[in-house]
């Protein structure tokens, strides 16, 4: 397995008024593609900085960050859209639809800026809605669709572009416990066909879906050990 | 690319019509302004249109040469009270100037014409027959009176159109008929197409035109041989005038023995001078009007860029989730800038309509001519746009910049 994501003495420094605050502290890890990984930490352990900056949202103050390798550090605002557009999915804790839009234009998003001709968006939008369950309701608003399924039409626009890799961020912290199983089945099908997920949380057992898990305190990695016992949905 | 501006176009249509109460509070500026353009420019057209059809229906490139006071010893006598001007003068101008390419002479005067039981006051016009050529009148029934009418001073007579209402029925043809003139019988023998209002306001189809001779010997009298109103002159082509009128001024001042600083005892007045007036005030009106318009297009335009800016405030995090999932500052740019032109392009049809029903609406209630054009349209609503298009930028650019994560974690 070739590692897909490299980092190495990542530190990420915010100015906060007149205080230097240090959310990650000379960081480093491999993923490899196609692994589940699990990344915990308390609130303020630097997890939620980690996860904007392999996503590509932001850059690291110093170190290295490879993704399929490619050096992203120094790369301008454009470049990395490019990046979050073709090998990126997201899916946040609070859904992050489009209010008042269908769940097939939410899930066409991506390609609209890849600049797909509409019928090819349309036909790869519904084919990742069906592939998360939710044929028939391509013509629901956010606001017409369950929690569960909310987090389903988001799964569905992060996939659409097929990207190496999904990145979720406590993507069933609004979410009960059926419809977080039901999250949670479609995250591990989806890495069975090969897609690397990382996924942050502080549930455990919400973790335990993972094959690694790696802790973060501090802006460092605390432990990083793979998961024996693995919780299948 | 195409795919890109035509989704967000119909993104842009839904985001307004979700909205229609505020979209329509801020278009109003904009819907104002161009529909004011349309508005104006339709009536200074139409006025200068008509402006353009009196100086026509005078004759183009004409002169017209009235005599003035003359002084005799220090008495200034009114205008016309002495003889200053004469058949003689006319001839001679006509003679001396090459560039005048007709000279006519008349005289006028104001009579009861009688037809049957029906009599009618109008302006009787004795005129040579070079007067009709240099005036440009057409008839919509018989022709004009040539120079044997003029040398025997026969009794024929072309008559305007309000004449022909008047002395008429409808439907009877008038030539051929006999008028009186001061109990001289006249035969009809063309009827003048009509004309309209002159600059100055006077009916110009309320007149019967007789030869020269004729007024002179047996309708209008004359108290010297061959005194006469006004001389009318033309040249070929319009930019001879000025020089034409040079040489008449010439000509007659040597033939009136003014020496020295001793005022003209004429006027001459040319068509191009009445003209200019007459544009000069249409211009003032359209370019205050421009004005108005002008400052409600850039309140239109600010009210634009205001609910765009909130807009803007309002949609951070929908920003942020397009930005998540691969739009470029492009992307984001062009999203606001195609509302602002939408906004501004809805706005700008709505003026349209608005500005072309405010021009047919004066036109109906007040009687004024307008001339609506496309040319006009297209400039208005490319107005519209180009506002839309400016005010927009800020906005834009300022939704383009703004940093991924915070857009995402905006509440």
């Amino acid at each position: 397995m070739s590692p897909l994501i490299v980092c190495e003495d990542l530190w990420k420094v915010y100015r906060v008024g007149d205080v230097d605050v240090q959310a990650l502290r000379g960081l480093s890890v491999t993923i490899n593609e196609g692994e589940f990984v699990a990344i915990m930490g308390t609130s303020g352990s630097g997890k939620s900085t980690l996860m904007n900056i392999l996503g590509c949202l932001d850059q690291p103050s110093k170190g290295r960050y490879q993704l399929g390798g490619v050096e992203v550090k120094g790369l301008q605002p454009d470049q990395l859209a490019e990046i979050r557009n073709r090998k990126i999915g997201f899916v946040f804790q609070s859904f992050n639809l489009i209010p008042r839009t269908s769940a097939l234009e939410n899930a066409q998003l991506p390609l609209l800026y890849r600049g797909l001709p509409l019928k090819e968006q349309r036909v790869l939008a519904s084919a990742a809605l069906e592939r998360v369950g939710l044929k028939g309701r391509e013509h629901h608003t956010p606001t017409q669709l369950s929690g569960g399924q909310q987090q389903r039409v988001a799964i569905a626009r992060a996939l659409v572009t097929s990207p190496s890799l999904l990145l979720a961020d406590e993507p069933t912290g609004n979410l009960d416990t059926a419809s977080s199983l039901e999250i949670m089945e479609i995250l591990e099908g989806l890495n069975r066909d090969g897609i690397t997920v990382i996924l942050v949380t502080h549930e455990v057992d919400i973790a335990a879906h993972a094959a690694r898990e790696i802790v973060i305190k501090d802006g460092q990695v605390l432990s990083d050990r793979p998961i024996h016992h693995r919780a299948y949905s | 690319m195409s795919t890109f501006v035509w989704l967000t176009v119909m993104t842009a249509l839904r985001v307004l019509q979700r909205n229609r109460l505020r979209a329509g509070l801020t278009m109003l500026g904009i819907i104002i302004g161009v529909g004011a353009v349309i508005a104006m420019v339709s009536i200074g057209e139409g006025a200068k249109l008509a402006v353009q059809k009196q100086i026509a229906s005078m004759g183009a490139n004409g002169i017209l040469i009235w005599p003035n006071y003359s002084m005799i010893g220090g008495v200034r006598g009114g205008q016309g009270a002495v003889v200053t001007l004469t058949v003689a003068d006319a001839i001679d101008l006509k003679k001396k100037i090459p560039l005048l390419a007709e000279a006519g002479w008349s005289r006028s005067g104001s009579m009861q014409v009688m037809s049957g039981g029906r009599n009618w006051s109008t302006t009787v016009i004795g005129a040579s027959p070079s007067v009709l050529t240099i005036r440009a009148w057409a008839y919509s029934s018989g022709g004009p009176f040539t120079q044997t009418d003029m040398d025997t001073a026969a009794r024929v007579a072309l008559i305007g159109q309000t004449v022909v209402e008047n002395l008429f029925d409808p439907g009877e043809e008038p030539v051929g008929a006999i008028i009186r003139l001061k109990n001289v019988p006249i035969r009809v023998i063309g009827v003048l197409s009509p004309k309209g209002q002159s600059p100055s306001g006077s009916d110009q189809d309320d007149v019967v035109m007789i030869p020269f001779s004729t007024a002179e010997r047996k309708v209008l009298g004359t108290s010297f041989l061959g005194s006469v109103g006004g001389v009318f002159a033309s040249t070929d082509r319009a930019e001879d005038v000025f020089e034409a009128v040079e040489q008449i001024r010439e000509v007659l001042r040597s033939r009136h023995r003014l020496q020295g600083d001793r005022p003209d005892d004429f006027i001459i007045r040319t068509q191009i001078d009445v003209a200019k007036v007459q544009e000069g005030t249409s211009e003032t009106l359209t370019g205050m009007l421009l004005a108005i318009a002008s400052v409600s297009l850039l309140v239109g335009g600010i009210g634009i860029m205001n609910i765009l800016l909130v807009s803007v405030t309002e949609r951070t995090r929908e920003i942020g989730i397009r930005m998540a999932v691969g739009a470029k500052r492009f992307h984001i740019m062009m999203q606001f800038l195609i509302e602002a032109m939408t906004l501004s392009m809805v706005g700008g049809g709505i003026g349209v309509l608005f500005g072309v029903t405010a021009a047919r609406l004066t036109s109906i209630i007040a009687g004024w001519p307008i001339v609506i054009s496309g040319e006009t349209i297209l400039t208005a609503f490319g107005f519209s746009l180009v506002v839309g298009l400016f005010f927009g930028l800020y906005p834009a650019n300022k939704a383009a910049r703004l940093n991924p994560i915070e857009a995402l974690r905006y509440e």
